[in-house]
C-alpha cells in the first residue's frame, strides 16, 4: 500500500477534518437506514452481543439447575426449554453471524481497500432479515414450550402424540429459516465483494487471511444453508399438513431428517470455526510482528476445510441407523478434517517461532484459541472413531468437545477480534489491565466448566438429562462453578468496553503496529474507508517491506502502547 | 452527499467503474442461483429416495397427474425463457441512435425490451393459471398430501369421492408398477406431499419472478436501461431461466416417468 494514499490525512476537499463514519451522519434514523457496511457491522455487533447475553443467561440457568441433584431451580419441562433456547440462540443468533456479519462486515471491505461491500442494500436487508428471524424466535419463547433441542429432530418436533412441542416449534422453524436467509445473503455479498471489489494491486496472494477465511465461510453459507432451509420447509409442512416425509406414521423417514439436518449443520460448524481461525491469523501475525508462516497453506486449508465439511455429516449419526459401510466411509472422511486443521495450527506455531511476540489482550485470545481449539479438535477424533463414539455418543463428552471448538475456538476468536478491532471501530482504546483480568477469568472459567464435562461424559453422564446419579455430583458442581467464573469474566469485559466507550483514550490509526491494510486508515475510519482508493504494493504481512510511518503513523510521541516497547 | 458524481448516473458510489458494477452484479446473481439449486436439491434427494422405496406409489402417482396440462405448462415456460432472452438482447442492443435505418438490428431497443418483458410476464401468468386449474382439481377430488389424501376439499369423511376412485382405478390400470388391481398404494400420500411442496415452491418462484419482471418492465418504461446499462434485465432473466430449468426437471420426474 502506498503511504500517500493510505495515511488518509482527512482532506478538506469533501469532508470536514476529522470526519468519520460515526460523525458523518447523526441520529437514530441515519443508523437504521444506513447502507454503510461499517454501521451495519455495528448494528450486527450490538444484536449478536444481545443474543450472546440472552443465550448466556439460559446457560447459567441450565448450569444452576444442574448444580445439585434433583430439582434446584426449575421443573424438568422448563429445563428442557432452557437448554433448547440456549442452543438455538447461541447457534443461530450468536455464533453464526458473530464474526462474519458483525466483525466481517466492518473489516472485510476495509481490508480489501473497497468503499463498501458489493451490494450495500442487500447487506442492510440481511440485517433486517436476521432481526425478523430473531423476532420469530422470541415469539416461539412467548407462545409456548420449545423443548426439542436446537436440532429439532423428527418425529418429536412434528408434534403428534407429544404435548408441549406445539406451535412454538413452528415459530422456531420459521425463525431459523429466516435467519438462514440472512446468512445466505451475507455469503453471496461477501463472495461477490471479494471477487470484484479488491483495490488495485490486491491480487489473491495479497488477500489478508481473514478474508480467505471469510470467503471459505461464505462458500459454505451459500451452499449448505439452503439445504437447511428446505429441510425446515419440509418440517413445517409435515407439522401443519402431515405430508408424510419425516413422519414414520405416514411412511416418512425421520432418519432422512437427520441426514438433511446434518448436511447443513456439520458445514455450519465450519461457518462457525473458519471465521474464528480467520481472526487468529491476523492476531498471530500482528502480535508476532512478522510475516505469517505458510500463507498459501493457511489460505488453502480454509478452502479445503470448507469443501471437506460437506462430506462428513454422517459422523453425527453413527448411532442413528446407517449401513456399516456408510459409517466407515464417514469415519474415514472425518479423520481427513484433521489435516487442514493441523496445517493451520502448525503454521501459527511456526509464525510464533522467532517472532517478536507481545502478549496484548487480543494475542492472549489467539493463544487461548490455539490451545482450546487443539483440545476440541483432538477430542473430535474420539467421536469420529466409530467404536469410541458408540460409548461417548450423546454424553457430556460430546457437549464438552463442541464447546471447546465453539467457545474455546469461535468465541475466543470473536473476542480476540473484538479487542483487536475495537480501537478501529470506535476510535478509542480500552483498559488493557481489565481486559487481561477478564481474559484470565474467561479462560479459567471455560476450562473448569468444560473439562469436567469431558470427564463425566467419558464416565457415562448423558447430555441433556435433567437429573443424574450421585457419582456425578462433584463434577456437575465443578462445571457449574466454572460457569459462574466465566460469567464474572464476561461482566468485567462488558464493564471494560463500556468504560472504553465512556472515557477511553483516543486510538491512533495503528495501535498494534500491524502491517494489515485496515490499520492504514484513520480510527474510526473515514465514511468511505479510505480518502482515495488505495493502491496495494505489498502483502498484508510484509513487515519487512513496511516503512516506519506505516507501522507507527499517528502515534503521539508519548503513546503508552506498543511504540514504547519497540 | 458532498461527493461529486464520478461517472454515469447509474454507477453506484461505491464502484469505481461501470464494468466493475456489472461484473459484481452478475457474479452475485450466479452465486445466488447456486443457492437456489441447493435449495431445490433437498427435494430432489427426497424424491429419489422415496421413489426407490415406494415404486408403486410413484408409478401410480405419476398417472394421477395431468400430463397434458404439464406439457402445456412446459411449452409455456420454454416460450417465456425465449422471450426473456430476447428482452435481454433487446436491452443490450439499445436504441441505436445514429445508426442508419437499414443497419439497425431488429427487435432492439427500449420498446422491444418492454414488449418481450410483457410477453414473458404473460406466459408466466399463463403458467400459474394452468397450475391453478390443476391444483383446484386435486383439492376437489382429494389427491392431497399426507393425512389429507382421499379427503376432498380437505374434509376427511372416511370415504373417497367417486371421482377419485375413478381416477385411481384408471391410474392403477395404466401404471407400470402396481401391487395389484384395486390396491391403492399407501405411500401416494408421500408422493402428493412431495408433489405439492415441489410444485408449490416452484410456483412461489414463478410469482416472485413475475414481480421482478413487472419491476424491470416499469424501469424500462421509464427509460432507465440502455446499451451501456441493462444489468437488472440481464439478472432477472438469469433468475427466470433457473425457474424454467427447475420446471424442466420437475415435469418429467413427476408427470412422465412411470
Ligand atoms: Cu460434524
Amino acid at each position: 500500500m502506498t503511504v500517500e494514499a493510505a495515511t488518509a490525512v482527512p482532506s478538506d476537499a469533501s469532508h470536514e477534518a476529522g470526519d468519520n463514519y460515526l460523525t458523518h451522519e447523526r441520529g437514530l434514523k441515519s443508523w437504521l437506514i444506513t447502507l454503510d457496511h461499517k454501521r451495519i457491522g455495528i448494528l450486527y455487533l450490538a444484536s449478536v452481543l444481545l443474543a450472546f447475553l440472552l443465550g448466556g443467561v439460559f446457560a447459567i440457568l441450565v448450569r444452576t439447575e444442574l448444580m445439585f441433584k434433583g430439582q434446584t431451580l426449575m421443573e424438568a419441562d422448563t429445563y428442557n426449554q432452557m437448554f433448547t433456547l440456549h442452543g438455538a440462540i447461541m447457534v443461530f443468533l450468536f455464533i453464526i453471524p458473530s464474526i462474519p456479519a458483525a466483525l466481517g462486515n466492518f473489516i472485510l471491505p476495509i481490508q480489501l481497500g473497497a468503499k463498501d461491500v458489493a451490494f450495500p442494500r442487500l447487506n442492510l436487508a440481511s440485517f433486517y432479515i436476521y432481526m425478523l428471524g430473531t423476532v420469530c424466535l422470541v415469539v416461539a419463547i412467548v407462545v409456548g414450550e420449545v423443548n426439542t433441542g436446537w436440532t429439532l429432530y423428527a418425529p418429536y418436533s412434528i408434534g403428534r402424540n407429544v404435548t408441549g412441542a406445539g406451535s412454538s416449534v413452528l415459530w422456531v422453524t420459521l425463525g431459523v429459516f429466516i435467519a438462514g436467509f440472512s446468512s445466505i445473503l451475507t455469503g453471496v455479498n461477501f463472495m461477490a465483494t471479494v471477487h470484484k471489489m479488491r483495490a488495485p494491486g490486491m491480487h489473491w496472494k495479497r488477500l489478508p487471511l481473514f478474508i480467505w477465511g471469510l470467503y471459505a465461510t461464505a462458500v459454505i453459507q451459500v451452499l449448505a444453508t439452503p439445504v437447511l432451509a428446505i429441510t425446515l420447509v419440509l418440517l413445517f409442512m409435515e407439522h401443519t399438513l402431515s405430508i408424510g416425509i419425516f413422519d414414520p406414521q405416514l411412511g416418512g423417514d425421520p432418519v432422512l431428517f437427520q441426514h438433511f439436518f446434518w448436511f447443513y449443520s456439520h458445514p455450519a460448524v465450519y461457518i462457525m470455526i473458519l471465521p474464528g481461525m480467520a481472526v487468529v491469523n491476523e492476531l498471530i501475525a500482528t502480535f508476532s510482528h512478522r510475516k505469517i508462516f505458510g500463507y498459501m497453506f493457511i489460505a488453502m486449508s480454509s478452502i479445503t476445510l470448507a469443501l471437506l465439511s460437506f462430506l462428513v455429516w454422517g459422523h453425527h449419526m453413527f448411532a442413528s441407523g446407517m449401513s456399516e459401510y456408510a459409517t466407515m466411509v464417514f469415519s474415514a472422511l472425518t479423520f481427513l478434517v484433521a489435516i487442514p486443521s493441523g496445517v493451520k495450527v502448525f503454521n501459527w506455531l511456526a509464525t510464533l517461532y522467532q517472532g517478536s511476540i507481545s502478549f496484548a489482550s487480543p494475542m492472549l485470545y489467539a493463544l487461548g484459541f490455539i490451545a482450546l481449539f487443539t483440545i476440541g479438535g483432538l477430542t473430535g477424533l474420539f467421536l469420529g472413531t466409530i467404536s469410541t463414539d458408540i460409548h461417548l455418543h450423546d454424553t457430556y463428552f460430546v457437549v464438552a468437545h463442541f464447546h471447546y471448538v465453539m467457545v474455546g475456538g469461535t468465541v475466543f476468536g470473536f473476542l480476540g477480534g473484538l479487542h483487536y478491532w475495537w480501537p478501529k471501530m470506535v476510535g478509542k482504546m480500552y483498559d488493557e489491565k481489565l481486559a487481561k483480568i477478564s481474559w484470565f477469568l474467561v479462560f479459567l472459567g471455560f476450562n473448569v466448566t468444560f473439562f469436567s464435562q469431558f470427564i463425566m461424559g467419558s464416565q457415562g453422564m448423558p447430555r441433556r438429562y435433567y437429573d443424574y446419579l450421585d457419582q456425578f455430583q462433584p463434577l456437575h458442581m465443578t462445571s457449574s462453578g466454572g460457569a459462574y467464573i466465566l460469567a464474572v469474566g464476561f461482566l468485567i469485559m462488558a464493564y471494560m468496553f463500556y468504560k472504553s466507550l465512556r472515557s477511553g483514550e483516543k486510538a491512533p490509526p495503528n495501535p498494534w503496529a500491524s502491517a494489515g491494510y485496515e490499520w492504514m486508515t484513520t480510527s474510526p475510519p473515514h465514511p468511505h474507508n479510505f480518502e482515495e482508493t488505495p493502491v496495494i504494493t505489498r502483502g498484508p504481512y510484509d513487515y519487512h517491506l513496511c516503512t516506519e510511518e506505516e507501522l507507527w503513523d499517528g502515534f503521539p510521541e508519548d503513546f503508552p502502547g506498543e511504540k514504547a516497547k519497540a | 452527499m458532498a461527493h461529486a458524481h464520478h461517472g454515469p448516473d447509474y454507477l453506484a458510489h461505491h464502484f469505481d467503474t461501470p464494468k466493475q458494477q456489472y461484473e459484481a452484479a452478475k457474479i452475485g446473481m450466479w452465486i445466488f442461483l447456486a443457492q437456489e439449486v441447493l435449495f431445490f436439491s433437498g427435494l430432489f434427494v427426497a424424491y429419489f429416495i422415496f421413489r426407490k422405496w415406494y415404486p408403486e406409489a410413484w408409478s401410480v402417482g405419476s398417472h394421477l397427474l395431468n400430463w397434458k396440462m404439464g406439457t402445456l405448462n412446459t411449452a409455456v415456460l420454454l416460450l417465456s425463457s425465449f422471450t426473456a432472452a430476447m428482452a435481454v438482447r433487446a436491452a443490450q442492443i439499445g436504441d441505436q441512435k445514429g445508426v442508419p435505418d437499414k443497419d439497425k438490428r431488429k427487435f432492439g431497443g427500449q420498446a422491444w425490451t418492454g414488449h418481450f418483458l410483457l410477453l414473458t410476464f404473460v406466459f408466466a401468468g399463463a403458467f400459474m393459471v394452468v397450475k391453478y386449474f390443476e391444483y383446484t382439481h386435486k383439492f376437489h377430488v382429494g389427491t392431497l398430501p399426507g393425512q389429507y389424501f382421499g379427503c376432498a376439499n380437505f374434509e376427511c369423511t372416511g370415504t373417497m369421492s367417486e371421482e377419485l376412485v375413478e381416477e385411481l382405478r384408471a391410474a392403477i390400470a395404466s401404471a407400470h408398477h402396481n401391487a395389484g388391481p384395486d390396491l391403492v398404494p399407501y405411500h401416494l400420500r408421500s408422493f402428493f406431499g412431495l408433489y405439492f411442496v415441489m410444485t408449490g415452491l416452484h410456483g412461489i418462484h414463478v410469482l416472485i419472478g413475475m414481480g421482478l419482471i413487472a419491476w424491470i418492465w416499469n424501469k424500462n418504461r421509464k427509460g432507465e436501461f440502455s446499451a451501456e446499462y441493462n444489468t437488472p434485465v440481464d439478472n432477472v432473466a438469469l433468475y427466470w431461466h433457473l425457474v424454467d430449468l427447475v420446471w424442466i426437471y420437475l415435469f418429467p420426474l413427476l408427470y412422465l416417468i412411470d
